[in-house]
């Protein structure tokens, strides 16, 4: 394949050396407007780079994106890697284009442009986070006298199994009780049977302090095991 | 979004024809090329962020324009303002004429200030060739 790397910084100097050598022998030119970027990259790979503005159509025509295979654009912005991607495919129909982004919140509108692939470290150690720390966890809020009750909260997170159910069929712990659901706009319901949980509702419980743990998987776990990435 | 010479020059039209005026930019000190008349709002925040952009009323927009001196800045932030906050009327600035043009197939409403100012010089050039000329001739 030929492959277009745009932006010489860490990312994509080392991506660049790990596509040289891989074994499927792929071609590699890293574009990079850094003169010394440029420099480093010649001295250490060879004489694979090219000193251009990704996004110029000239520097584009040069470094023959017409013919790439996939072009990855790797540069610390997000705004450069976007164009250049949205170039790439827009004038030289590129059929494959990856974009690194920076803010997460810039994959659906990355998407909605048009671009194949996003990827962003951002998201990467979230996924990472969420699957290593319960942060969705149980917050203890008062302990009653006597009898070992306690009152919690719980935060009902996006993909939890529960979300949509009515109160009635949940499984809870014997002796817990939901008492109040704040949704995520803020407004107190006390529920009934009937009350549908949502994602991101605050659900305060009455629970019993052995079954806290098993409270707290019952509200929060996932239907199916999370997807890391999204 | 882009409180320039020209993003600034514009907001004070726009707020003199008495529409209300919201001026973004990232670095605060570029709000003090508004005059002290300007009523509008100035909103120091990076424009192609959508928290910023959902911060500052976008959604409630009639319009939104795009002059930082970023060509990409401008296209991405475009490209949010149409996409996910449907603001009905954008306009982006892009100074490289090739990128100008395809944005423009892309269905973005775009103008390059090279193209015109450059159109502009050659036609002046050329009014003052012909003056020359008839006076040589006259």
């Amino acid at each position: 394949m030929y492959i277009i790397v745009v932006g010489a910084g860490k990312v994509g100097y080392y991506l660049a050396k790990e596509l040289l050598e891989a074994p499927e022998g792929h071609e590699v030119l890293i574009i990079e407007l850094d003169a010394a970027k440029v420099e480093r990259v010649t001295q250490e790979l060879g004489d694979i780079a090219l000193r251009g503005d990704g996004c110029e159509a000239a520097t584009m025509e040069k470094a023959g994106y017409g013919r790439a295979d996939m072009v990855i654009a790797v540069t610390g912005d997000d705004e450069d890697n976007l164009v250049v991607c949205q170039v790439a495919k827009a004038k030289f129909s590129v059929p494959r284009t990856v974009a690194r982004i920076n803010n997460p919140k810039n994959e659906t509108i990355f998407k909605q442009l048009g671009i194949d692939t996003t990827v962003s470290a951002t998201a990467a150690i979230l996924a990472q986070i969420e699957q290593e720390l319960p942060i969705h966890g149980l917050i203890q809020l008062l302990s009653l006298k006597g009898g070992g009750l306690e009152i919690v909260e719980v935060k009902v997170p996006q993909r939890a199994s529960v979300v949509g159910k009515r109160i009635g069929e949940l499984l809870l712990p014997q002796q817990s009780l939901i008492t109040l659901i704040v949704d995520s706009d803020g407004t107190p319901r006390v529920p009934s049977n009937d009350t549908v949980i949502r994602a991101e509702d605050q659900v305060v419980a009455v629970t019993r302090r052995e079954s806290e743990d098993a409270l707290r998987a019952a509200l929060t776990n996932s239907s199916s095991p999370a997807a890391p990435g999204r | 979004m882009g409180c320039g010479r020209v993003g600034a020059t514009l907001a004070t039209w726009l707020d003199a024809d008495g529409h209300d005026v919201t001026v973004l930019d990232i670095r605060p000190d570029a709000f003090k090329r508004l005059p002290p008349e300007f009523k509008g709002r100035r909103h120091a925040g990076n424009a192609i962020d959508q928290d910023v952009l959902a911060r500052v009323g976008l959604r409630q927009a009639d319009a939104f324009v795009a002059v930082t001196q970023g060509d990409n800045r401008n296209v991405m932030a475009t490209q949010m303002a149409k996409h996910l906050f449907g603001v009905r009327r954008t306009l982006c600035r892009i100074y490289d004429p090739i990128r100008e043009e395809i944005y423009r197939d892309l269905g973005l409403e775009t103008i390059s200030p090279t193209l015109v100012g450059a159109q502009l010089l050659k036609d002046l050039l050329d009014k003052q060739l012909v003056v020359a000329d008839g006076e040589a001739e006259g």
